[in-house]
């Protein structure tokens, strides 16, 4: 299958955010790496859990016996200018599958891919790590491949700005009831946390299927749009 | 090169131009509608810049959430202070009972207003929630004189662009634009919970600013500057944040 123009420029100015976004959210939460549930939390209240990390701030009793150097700045304003870009990309995206049929055509898992059968060969190949298309090779993306990149466009990237949102203090002056709904402030907050570990597994099962179709290969296609011969297994 | 190649790169060509052309023109409306931070040229100023003129946008005049009585945290949390000005020592041995705010720049009245004078101006209680940058926060009652009443007694003139604040701790100030100045939860904070403020959370004097994070809400007020030349004070900056690598808007 080719991959559009529009899908590559995103898929890549996505990518660039995403590690932009985790790396200066990991900086920030290092700074407290403790999480709560409701609506406030701070070092006096207890945690709903916290991470067995260090931390850049000396307020918060890690077990550790040195303070990380703090890098918060840097990381606020690169969180925020990468959020700003990685939403732009997305509506692109967006706005650009809904008018070209993309979401439809190629990720709207086909009628019969939902049996039981069905589902389960396909879960089979890909726990023996010979993942492909239904037409074989890499024509066209599978059923857990559908699944996957729709809960990731629709789901795990809408929450993650929600749940960013939430955590403004001017924007939920405006509109209080997106972190209402969420349960509070702190709550908003760990559910942010939450959807980062989910993205970042997505990522990791992503790369490895991309290696097992031919990291190479796979690569140059949502590069170039040029795809080769899909791979065969025997 | 095919004619569908050539199309593309015409039609690419004439949207980056047309991109470029309208980055700069929304640049130039937001300049002309004050919607543009002060530190927006900063290397990381863009995404400040437009989370500043979208939420003055869309959030408006809105109010910061409020909370009920019984969401008061137990244990509020104030980072450890810095403050280690012989002045703030002395004054706190006397109670704060000679603390002044000194109030200049763009006003008819310019001048000092010692606390008990900032106490008679008719205060006002709210319950609400302060987010430190860090990521914890807590909910309590803050009791001040607002910003606005301050602003009107001293006379500042309608000119006035932005209020900048400062701390008797060194090197600590900060401003906010008219929006949050004259936000009628905008206060001079010289009560919290029931009591007087206390020294590790501010006192005598805190500014309160709730549609934004913790660190605008600065600590050990003594002094105020209105002015409409934003770019000729201190660092120029708006604040002493970006020194620190931290944005002049925290609204985020």
């Amino acid at each position: 299958m080719r991959h559009a123009f529009v899908v590559r420029l995103t898929h890549w100015v996505t990518f660039v955010c995403f590690v932009a976004l985790l790396v200066s959210g990991v900086q920030l939460v290092i700074s407290h790496p403790r999480f709560y549930w409701g609506e406030t939390g701070n070092v006096l209240t207890p945690a709903l859990f916290q991470l067995p990390i260090p931390s850049s701030r000396a307020s918060v009793s890690t077990g550790y016996g040195y303070v990380l150097p703090d890098q918060n700045g840097w990381s606020r304003a690169l969180h925020f200018q990468a959020a700003w870009l990685v939403v732009f990309t997305g509506l692109l995206y967006v706005g650009v599958g809904l008018w070209t049929r993309h979401f439809g055509r190629n990720l709207l898992p086909r009628a019969g891919e939902f049996r039981v059968g069905a589902l389960w060969s396909t879960v089979a190949s890909h726990l023996r790590l010979k993942p492909g298309g239904e037409d074989g090779g890499a024509e066209s993306y599978n059923v857990l491949q559908r699944m996957a990149y729709l809960g990731v466009v629709f789901f795990l990237f809408p929450l993650m700005i929600w749940t960013g949102l939430a955590m403004s203090p001017s924007f939920v002056a405006g509109f209080p009831a997106v972190v209402e709904a969420l349960g509070g402030h702190q709550s908003a907050r760990t559910i942010h946390f939450f959807t980062t570990v989910t993205l970042v597994g997505f990522v990791a099962v992503h790369l490895v299927m991309v290696a097992v179709a031919g990291f190479g290969p796979r690569v140059k296609a949502m590069i170039t749009g040029h795809s080769e011969p899909a791979r065969r297994d025997p | 090169m095919s004619r569908i190649s050539r199309r593309k790169w015409l039609v690419g060509g004439v949207s980056g131009v047309v991109g470029v052309a309208g980055v700069a023109a929304a640049g130039d409306a937001a300049r002309r509608h004050g919607l543009m931070p002060p530190d927006a040229g900063l290397r990381f100023g863009t995404g400040a810049a437009l989370t500043y003129a979208a939420q003055r946008t869309l959030t408006g005049e809105s109010r910061a959430r409020e909370f009920r009585r019984e969401q008061i945290s137990a244990k509020p949390f104030a980072n450890p202070s810095q403050m280690k000005e012989e002045a703030y020592a002395r004054s706190r041995e006397k109670g704060f009972a000679d603390w002044q705010l000194q109030v200049e720049g763009m006003v008819a009245r310019p001048g000092a207003i010692s606390l008990a004078e900032l106490k008679e101006i008719p205060a006002r209680s709210q319950i609400t929630q302060l987010v430190c940058e860090e990521g914890w926060s807590y909910i309590a009652e803050w009791t001040g004189a607002p910003l606005a009443a301050v602003l009107e007694q001293a006379g500042a003139l309608p000119d006035a662009r932005y209020v900048v604040y400062y701390s008797m701790e060194k090197d600590w100030w900060d401003s906010i634009d008219m929006a949050d100045a004259l936000h009628p939860q905008t206060i001079l904070a010289h009560g919290m919970n029931g009591g007087a403020m206390p020294a590790e959370f501010g006192g005598p004097l805190r500014m309160r600013v709730p549609r934004q994070l913790g660190y605008k809400s600065v600590k050990f007020i003594n002094r105020l500057l209105v002015t409409d030349r934003i770019e000729k004070v201190g660092n120029g900056l708006g604040s002493s944040g970006p020194d620190y690598g931290y944005s002049w808007y925290a609204g985020i």
